[in-house]
């Protein structure tokens, strides 16, 4: 441990006091000649630490509730005005849709799935790492998940978000929505348990709702934190005026406005519901905490299936197979990290002292997620392919080599390769470490799979249902532009909340981070942090 | 029920009234109890081993995040709340079962795709579903229940010391009620473990 610096000293003082102060960053970023932040040690008898530059409980607490407190740079309120502009724009869309119909979408006879549940499957995948970095990794004992299982859980419940928009407007009159809810219709009649569009209903609807309670629940004490932060600096007269940020110059202050840490203090009051860290809180917290963990690890593998059901139990060649199921779950969880990968690696450069939490130990283990799961998509797709020849039914092929494959009958054979290119050939990068520990390698190969995993579905829904059976009605899908601008709206919503979740919200797991720093242990000396 | 009593007292003042202070300051107010600070966790840990032995039923250690093995270090009993969430799962898959039993079989059977009315196979998934949603809702709210949660007003949130229990201090909080409770001993029990800034906390009503 290196001598504590002068302004350090001052800052632990005051911490917890001033607004959004942040410590100072720790001195030496990398280990010198290298690129190596000090976690990526492959000596088997050493444990890569957390978190890293020696930090305190209280300098942890100061980094993460610092951003939350301080102004956010000017960065972040450009980033949410265009966020914000564009979700505006899925909004005008949906209004359109409703109000003239479904057929400003592209569907055509042929193909009445389409765009609108490639993007339905596509959210609702990418919503899958958060509860599975939450819980499995939890199960696990995966101490690392620490550092990005709350920004994840957050990815999720967003993600959810905007993939429930899309089945929703599906239906053509919104105003019927509720016949998916088990409701008798004026006939008495009910819905069709037996359907697995109905079991998606429930899969979905569960899924949200337990990841929204185990992500709030994991909130609960560190609101309190930012509730006890404002309180204290209510009583000793820290609290800026209310201020309105400016594109540019210095805020508005409006000195007459209730201050902000007024505000904090109720509302956050509220949501921590009084959390006071009694142990014999802790204790029951933790049992439920890993109650929770172990039925939504389950849940997790579930909702991928249930939606693969959707495919899976049709007849459609390209959709029935067996192999949907664990291949849509995998699929999940590849595209769900690659999304946490890509939001998360920028944010370590714009709020510097996140890299503190956040290793390159951290993104390289979710690098080599991405490579397992990468690869196991990629056996998917062959296996897929492999079946469609070796079960001999000529339908099923066909849809493989003349929907998909082959440049010369294909149609969407572009869509297929960059489905191949994007999630089996840029995943495999990663056997090499100077690449999975580099954060902008990681960050292209993120940026791919997410593009690669939409086109998955595209890939899935479009081709397989544009040449069916009968070759007279062959019809191509072409988007329209409502099409395209829901769906980029509808990553706008996404972005939004997500940099809304940025400013008000704890994006570490504070507490959990604390347990897994070397000070945490009740031993110091028989156990080096945790068990 | 005097614990069911004082718990309805919680949240519900006016209809409840308390028995008299055991202890009241020097300002006539109700003592709560005498808060003790630690910083670092080996110590807290050991100091609550110590307030165990000494026989101490009402008390509590307030720490930034869940200390390893603190349970045992307290002297607390292991929670009913797997038991609960149990008893909800079950409950969740009977909805299950009566929803689509009932709507399927009894309320308006229909032949779909050919499949027998009261088949279970197809009803498998939403009972699995409906029996995690419910188990998740007694995780959180069962939790929040035994924990005499969601409550917004507590003695200790007026000592402002303890506020940065949220951020790196321990305290050690223990309350009047408890019978061994004295305020000399008590602090002379504290100070001898180790804390600092032992403090009495007033109720003000």
């Amino acid at each position: 441990m290196s001598a504590i610096h002068p302004d350090q000293s001052l800052a632990n003082r005051m911490h917890g006091v001033e607004p959004g102060t942040q410590p100072l960053p720790r001195p030496q970023k990398t280990i010198p000649g290298s690129s190596d932040d000090g976690t990526l040690s492959e000596d088997p008898g050493k444990r890569a630490p957390l978190v890293l530059g020696d930090r305190s409980f209280g300098e942890v607490t100061n980094i993460v509730c610092g951003y939350a407190e301080a102004k956010m740079p000017k960065l972040w309120l450009a980033a949410l005005t265009l966020s914000m502009s564009v979700a505006g724009i899925a909004q005008i869309m949906i209004l359109y849709l409703i109000i003239t119909g479904v057929g400003v979408w592209g569907l055509n006879n042929q193909v009445d799935w389409a765009w609108d549940i490639t993007n339905f499957v596509f959210w609702i995948g990418i919503g899958h790492a958060g509860t599975l970095i939450s819980a499995i990794l939890c199960l696990l004992k995966q101490n690392w998940r620490t550092a990005v299982n709350r920004s994840a859980e957050a990815m999720t419940i967003f993600a959810v978000v905007c993939a429930g928009i899309f089945p929703g407007i599906h239906v053509g009159r919104v105003w019927f929505a509720w016949f998916l809810f088990p409701i008798p219709n004026s006939n008495g009649i009910w819905p069709n348990f037996r359907s697995p569009l109905l079991w998606d209903v429930f899969a979905v609807s569960t899924y949200a709702t337990v990841s929204l309670l185990f992500w709030y629940m994991g909130m609960i004490p560190d609101i309190a934190t930012l509730r006890d932060r404002a309180a204290l600096r209510r009583a000793n007269n820290l609290s800026r005026p209310f201020g309105i940020p400016m594109p540019i110059g210095k805020d508005l202050i409006l000195p007459w406005m209730i201050r902000p840490d007024t505000i904090r203090m109720f509302v956050y009051g509220a949501l921590s519901l009084g959390w006071r860290f009694s142990s014999r809180h802790w204790h029951r917290y933790e049992k439920a905490y890993l109650m929770l963990a172990g039925i939504s690890t389950p849940l997790v593998l579930s909702v991928h299936s249930i939606v693969s059901f959707d495919f899976a139990t049709s007849i459609l060649p390209g959709w029935h197979t067996t192999i949907f199921p664990p291949y849509f779950v995998a699929g999940a969880v590849f595209g769900g990290f690659a999304m946490v990968l890509f939001l998360l690696i920028p944010l370590r450069v714009i709020l510097p002292n996140f890299s503190d939490l956040l290793t390159l130990r951290h993104l390289e283990n979710m690098a080599k997620i991405l490579l397992l799961t990468g690869t196991m998509v990629g056996f998917a797709y062959g296996m897929e392919f492999f079946i469609a020849w070796y079960g001999a039914n000529e339908y099923e092929f066909a849809v493989f080599a003349n929907n998909r494959v082959n440049p010369a009958k294909a149609p969407y054979w572009w869509a297929y390769w960059t489905m191949i290119t994007c999630n089996v050939v840029f995943p495999q990068l990663f056997w090499k470490r100077s690449f999975r520990q580099n954060p902008l390698v990681i960050w292209i190969v993120a940026l791919a799979v997410t593009i690669g995993m939409w086109f998955e579905r595209f890939v899935i829904i479009v081709t397989s249902l544009h040449r069916a059976f009968i070759p007279g009605e062959w019809h191509m899908f072409f988007p329209t532009w409502v099409d395209i601008l829901t769906f980029v709206g509808s990553c706008g919503i996404f972005m939004t909340l997500f940099l809304l979740f940025l400013k008000f919200l704890p994006v570490f797991a504070l507490a959990e981070v604390k347990i897994v720093m070397p000070q945490a242990s009740p031993h110091p000396d028989h156990d080096e942090g945790g068990h | 029920m005097t614990s069911l009593l004082s718990q309805a007292a919680d949240y519900f003042p006016m209809l409840v009234r308390k028995p008299a202070p055991r202890f009241v300051s020097e300002s006539g107010a109700r003592v709560h109890g005498i808060v003790a600070e630690f910083t670092e966790v080996p110590a807290v840990f050991h100091a609550a081993e110590h307030v165990r032995d000494a026989g101490y039923s009402k008390w509590d250690v307030h720490t930034p995040f869940p200390i390893h093995d603190m349970e045992s270090a307290m002297g607390i009993k292991t929670t009913k709340l797997p038991l609960m969430a149990g008893g909800a799962a079950i409950t969740g898959v009977l909805t299950a079962i009566v929803l689509q039993w009932g709507t399927s079989d009894i309320l308006y059977p229909m032949v779909v795709q050919g499949k027998p009315y009261d088949a279970w196979e197809p009803f498998v998934p939403i009972m699995f579903e409906l029996g995690v949603l419910f188990t998740a809702f007694m995780c959180l709210f069962g939790m929040l229940a035994l924990n005499g949660l969601p409550r917004f007003h507590h003695p200790l949130f007026s000592h402002e010391r303890f506020l940065k229990v949220s951020d790196d201090r321990f305290i050690i909080a223990i309350e009047a009620d408890d019978p061994k409770f004295d305020p000399v001993q008590t602090r002379a029990l504290l100070e001898k473990a180790g804390g600092t800034h032992i403090a009495l906390i007033e109720d003000a009503e």
